[in-house]
C-alpha cells in the first residue's frame, strides 16, 4: 500500500502504529469515566434532581467499560499474549497499570456499587421470577436474601464509600489514559502535563451528554414523560464541565503557540492542512462552540420545553462528535508528523481490516447491546415503579 | 457478631473476589515464564535467544585465515581497510562449507559505482567519479585491480 | 472469619511459590562470554559516511529485516546556506541503494547513518508494559520477540523513529547491535560491511579501545541530546540540522 509522505519522515516513521481503534479506545473509557462522575453526583453531592439518571448512568458506564478493552485487544499484534500485562506488569510503563486499573475500577467499583444498588431487586426477582431468568437472579443474590432495612441500610453506607472510592478510580482511569499519551516525550504533540486534565474533563463532558441522551431516548422509548427539571440540571452541568474542558484546552493551545518551540512550525503547519477539518472545524466549531452557544442559551434565556430538548440533543450529539474528533486528534494528529519535524505522511484506514472501520463500527454499537441487554436484567425503572406502587398503595 | 449479621451478603461478597483473587495468583505463578527477572524485568532466556541467531557475514578475521595471499595483496592498497564481504557479500556459508559453496565472481561494473559514483554528499577527499563518462561502460577491473585500485602506471608517474 | 484467614494463609503460600519461580531463573548458556565486561555503543565518523549504503543491505541480509522497515538507514542532509533549521533531507529505501545526486548540489550536502542509539536511558524498555524489551547487562537493548505483545507503545517513545512492528510477526523490531554476533567477537553486520570505517562498534568497559582516545581529542555529540535518553551512538562531525 503505498502511503503519501510530505517532506521527510524517518523511514520506519511512515506506517502509522495506533488506528482508529486507539481513538475509540479514550473516547470509551471517557464515557466510562463521565457516566459514573454524573452517577456520583447524586450519590455523593446529593444532587436529588439527577436521581432519574442514577441506575441509567452506572447501567451505561458498566456497558461501556465492557467493551473498553476490546478495541486495544483487537490492535495489538499479538493478542493471544495479553495476558502477560497481568503476568508481568513494568511497573515504569503507563500502559502496564491499564489492566489493574482497568480492573479494580470494573471489579472493585462499578459490580460491586451495581450490585449494592440493585440488591433489594434482584432479591425480589429471585423470588418473583420463573425458568433460567430465576436462576440468574440467584447467582447474582450469593445466596444472601437478606434485605431488612438494616441490611439496606449497610448497603446504603457501604454503596456511598463505594462511590467516594469510585471518584478518583473514575479520576485515575481517565486521568492515566491522558497519561499514557501525556508522558511521550519523544512527541510534542501529546507530551503535555495538561493531557490527563484535558482528558478528563473531556471525559466528563462525553460521559454526561451520552447519560442525557440515552435518559431521554429511554423515557420516549418507553413512552414516558421526560422528567425536565433532571434534564435541566444535568445539561447545567454539562455546560459548566464543557467551558472548564475548552478553557483547558485552549490554555494548552495559547501556551503552544506562545512557546513555539521547535516543534511548533511542524504541528501548526498540521493543524492547518491535515487536521484542520477534525480539529478547527469538527472538535473546536461543531463540536465545541455550537453546542457550548446552545447550552449557554438554555441557560440565559427561557425556552419552552419541547424547543429545550431539542437543543440538548443536538448539543449532546454535537458534543459527542467534538470529543470524539478530539480524541482522533490526539491519537492520529499525533502520528502524521515526523519526530524530525521535517515531514507528514498520511493515515489510511481499511474497512474491513482488523484495525478498520468496521471493526470500530461495531465496536461503537456493541456498548448500546450491551446496554439494552444489562437494562433488561437490571431494569433501572424497577425503582420508579415500586416508589409509584407505594404511593398508590397509600 | 451480632454488628456482622446483616453485612453476611457483604462477606459472601468478599469471599468471591477472594477466591478470585486466589485463582488468579495461582494462574499467575503457573504461567510466567521460567528466569523471568533474572536480569531485570524481562524473560532471562531472551538474551540466549539472541545470541543464538544465525550468522550470515562471517566477518573478516574468517576470510583471511585462509585466503592470506589476498591480505598481504590487499594491505598495500587503497582498499585495505574495506572489509571482504563489503563486496563479496556474506560469506558464512562458504566458511563453513569452502570446497561446495563458492562466492560468486563479482561484476565490478556495478559493483564499484556504489561507492565510486559521484555525490555532493560524499566527502570531498573520496575518490568518486561519473561512471558513464569514466570509463563509459567498460567494466572498472579493465584497470584497476579492485584489491589494490590504483593504477600501478599511474602512482609510478606521481611517484615521480 | 476463620474462612477468610484461611484464604489468607493459602494466599501467602502462593506467593512465595510465585516468587520463588521468579527469582530461581534458568541456567546460564554456556559460554565464556561475560556480558557485565562489556558496554556497548557505537561511533559514527560523519566525514568519512559516502552514503553507499553497504550498511543498510548488510543488516537486512543479516537480520532478515523485511523490506521497508530498517534497523539501520542513511539520510541524505542538503542545507543551502545559514538556514540550518531547514534542510532538506531526505532517505529513499533508507538509503539502502545509495543516492541519487540532487538536482541543487550547491550549499552543504552529508550523509548521516542511523540506527538505534541503544539509549542507557531508554524510553522504549521504560514504556514496554510486559518486560518484551530490556536492557542486557553490556547495556544493549534488545527485543524479545517471543514476548512483545504488539502493542507498539514503544514505537512510539522512541524518539529515533528506530522501532517498527515487524509485519511477519506482528511483533515490535529493531536493531539488536547484532548481539549474536558481538557476543562472539565479532562486529556488528553494519560495521564490518562499511567501506570506509565510518561506523565502529566501541565497547567503553575495554581499555583498550580506540574509542577512548578518540573521545579525548575529538568533540563528539549524540543525536536529540535534550531527550536525555543517554544515547551511546556517539557521532563526530555532526552538524546543528541533524534532527
Amino acid at each position: 500500500m503505498h502511503v503519501p509522505v510530505e517532506g521527510f519522515m524517518y523511514p520506519n516513521e511512515i506506517e502509522l502504529q495506533w488506528s482508529v481503534l486507539i481513538v475509540l479506545y479514550p473516547f470509551i473509557t471517557g464515557l466510562v469515566a463521565g457516566a459514573f462522575i454524573l452517577a456520583s453526583l447524586e450519590r455523593v453531592f446529593n444532587v436529588q434532581a439527577v436521581k432519574p439518571t442514577y441506575r441509567l448512568a452506572l447501567l451505561t458506564a458498566l456497558a461501556f467499560l465492557i467493551v473498553a478493552p476490546m478495541p486495544l485487544q483487537l490492535h495489538l499484534g499479538r493478542p493471544e499474549r495479553s495476558f502477560e500485562m497481568y503476568l508481568t506488569p513494568h511497573r515504569t510503563s503507563a500502559m502496564a497499570m491499564f489492566g489493574f486499573v482497568y480492573l479494580w475500577y470494573l471489579l472493585g467499583v462499578l459490580v460491586v456499587e451495581i450490585w449494592l444498588e440493585y440488591r433489594r431487586d434482584i432479591v425480589e426477582l429471585a423470588q418473583s421470577s420463573a425458568g433460567p431468568k430465576k436462576w440468574l437472579y440467584r447467582a447474582l443474590t450469593l445466596g444472601s436474601y437478606n434485605v431488612s432495612e438494616r441490611a439496606l441500610k449497610i448497603d446504603d453506607k457501604v454503596g456511598w464509600i463505594i462511590t467516594v472510592i469510585g471518584i478518583p478510580s473514575a479520576f485515575l482511569l481517565h486521568g492515566y489514559v491522558g497519561f499514557i499519551f501525556g508522558s511521550i516525550k519523544a512527541n510534542p504533540w501529546w507530551s503535555t502535563p495538561l493531557m490527563p486534565v484535558v482528558f478528563l474533563f473531556s471525559a466528563m463532558v462525553s460521559g454526561i451528554s451520552v447519560v442525557m441522551l440515552l435518559y431521554m431516548l429511554t423515557c420516549r422509548l418507553r413512552k414516558r414523560p421526560i422528567n425536565m427539571p433532571c434534564v435541566d440540571t444535568i445539561a447545567m452541568y454539562l455546560f459548566y464541565t464543557f467551558l472548564i474542558d475548552f478553557t483547558l484546552e485552549m490554555v494548552d493551545l495559547i501556551h503552544r503557540i506562545y512557546e513555539a518551540d521547535e516543534s511548533f512550525r511542524s504541528l501548526d503547519f498540521m493543524v492547518h492542512s491535515k487536521l484542520y477539518f477534525s480539529q478547527i472545524m469538527l472538535q473546536i466549531g461543531f463540536g465545541t462552540i455550537v453546542p457550548l452557544v446552545l447550552l449557554a442559551i438554555t441557560q440565559l434565556v427561557n425556552l419552552p420545553e419541547a424547543i429545550r430538548k431539542f437543543a440538548y440533543s443536538i448539543a449532546g450529539v454535537l458534543t459527542l462528535i467534538g470529543i470524539f474528533a478530539m480524541r482522533w486528534n490526539v491519537v492520529i494528529g499525533g502520528q502524521l508528523f515526523s519526530k524530525s519535524f521535517l515531514g507528514y505522511t498520511t493515515y489510511k484506514m481499511g474497512f474491513v481490516t482488523k484495525e478498520g472501520l468496521l471493526p470500530a463500527i461495531v465496536l461503537s454499537i456493541l456498548p448500546f447491546v450491551i446496554l439494552w441487554v444489562l437494562v433488561k436484567v437490571l431494569p433501572p425503572w424497577y425503582e420508579e415503579a415500586r416508589l409509584a406502587q407505594a404511593a398508590h398503595g397509600d | 457478631m451480632k454488628d456482622f449479621k446483616d453485612a453476611g451478603h457483604l462477606f459472601r461478597l468478599a469471599a468471591v473476589f477472594a477466591a478470585v483473587f486466589l485463582i488468579f495468583l495461582l494462574v499467575r505463578a503457573a504461567l510466567v515464564p521460567k528466569g523471568f527477572g533474572k536480569y531485570g524485568h524481562f524473560r532471562a532466556e531472551a538474551i540466549a535467544e539472541a545470541m543464538d541467531k544465525p550468522l550470515n557475514y562471517a566477518g573478516h578475521k574468517a576470510c583471511e585465515d585462509c585466503h592470506s595471499d589476498i591480505v598481504e595483496v590487499k594491505s598495500k592498497g587503497k582498499h585495505k581497510g574495506v572489509n571482504c564481504e563489503s563486496c563479496h557479500g556474506p560469506q558464512e556459508k562458504h566458511v563453513e562449507d569452502p570446497g561446495s559453496v563458492v562466492p560468486a565472481k563479482l561484476e565490478t561494473t556495478s559493483l564499484c559505482p556504489r561507492c565510486h559514483t559521484a555525490n555532493a554528499a560524499k566527502p570531498k577527499n573520496f575518490p568518486q567519479v561519473i561512471p558513464e563518462d569514466h570509463s563509459g561502460g567498460v567494466p572498472c577491473d579493465t584497470c584497476h585491480k579492485p584489491h589494490t585500485p590504483v593504477i600501478e602506471a599511474e602512482a609510478a608517474e606521481v611517484k615521480k | 472469619m476463620s474462612m477468610t484467614r484461611r484464604h489468607f494463609l493459602l494466599l501467602t503460600a502462593v506467593a512465595a511459590a510465585a516468587w520463588d519461580s521468579i527469582i530461581a531463573g534458568t541456567p546460564e548458556a554456556a559460554s565464556t562470554y561475560n556480558m557485565t565486561d562489556h558496554w556497548y555503543g557505537m561511533l559514527m565518523n560523519i566525514e568519512k559516511c559516502i552514503g553507499c549504503g553497504s550498511c543498510v543491505r548488510a543488516c537486512q541480509l543479516e537480520n532478515k529485516v523485511p523490506d521497508g522497515y530498517f534497523r539501520t538507514w542513511v539520510e541524505r542532509y542538503h542545507i543551502e546556506d545559514w538556514t540550518v533549521e531547514n534542510p532538506t533531507v531526505d532517505s529513499p529505501d533508507g538509503g539502502k541503494n545509495g543516492f541519487v545526486e540532487l538536482k541543487e548540489t550547491g550549499g552543504k550536502n552529508f550523509f548521516v547513518p542511523k540506527l538505534c542509539n541503544h539509549c542507557a536511558d531508554s524510553p522504549c524498555t521504560q514504556v514496554c508494559p510486559v518486560g518484551a524489551t530490556f536492557h542486557t547487562p553490556d547495556g544493549v537493548v534488545l527485543v524479545d520477540g517471543k514476548y512483545c505483545l504488539g502493542c507498539r507503545y514503544c514505537i512510539q517513545a522512541c524518539p529515533y523513529g528506530c522501532r517498527f512492528l515487524n509485519p511477519a510477526t506482528n511483533t515490535a523490531e529493531k536493531c539488536s547491535l547484532c548481539y549474536h554476533r558481538i557476543t562472539k567477537g565479532l562486529t556488528t553486520a553494519c560495521c564490518e560491511n562499511c567501506p570506509t570505517g565510518a561506523r565502529q562498534l566501541v565497547d567503553f568497559k575495554n581499555p583498550n579501545d580506540p574509542i577512548h582516545e578518540f573521545l579525548k581529542t575529538h568533540s563528539v555529540q549524540v543525536l536529540k541530546p535534550y531527550m536525555a535518553t543517554k544515547a551511546k551512538v556517539y557521532y563526530y562531525g555532526l552538524d546543528g540540522s541533524v534532527r
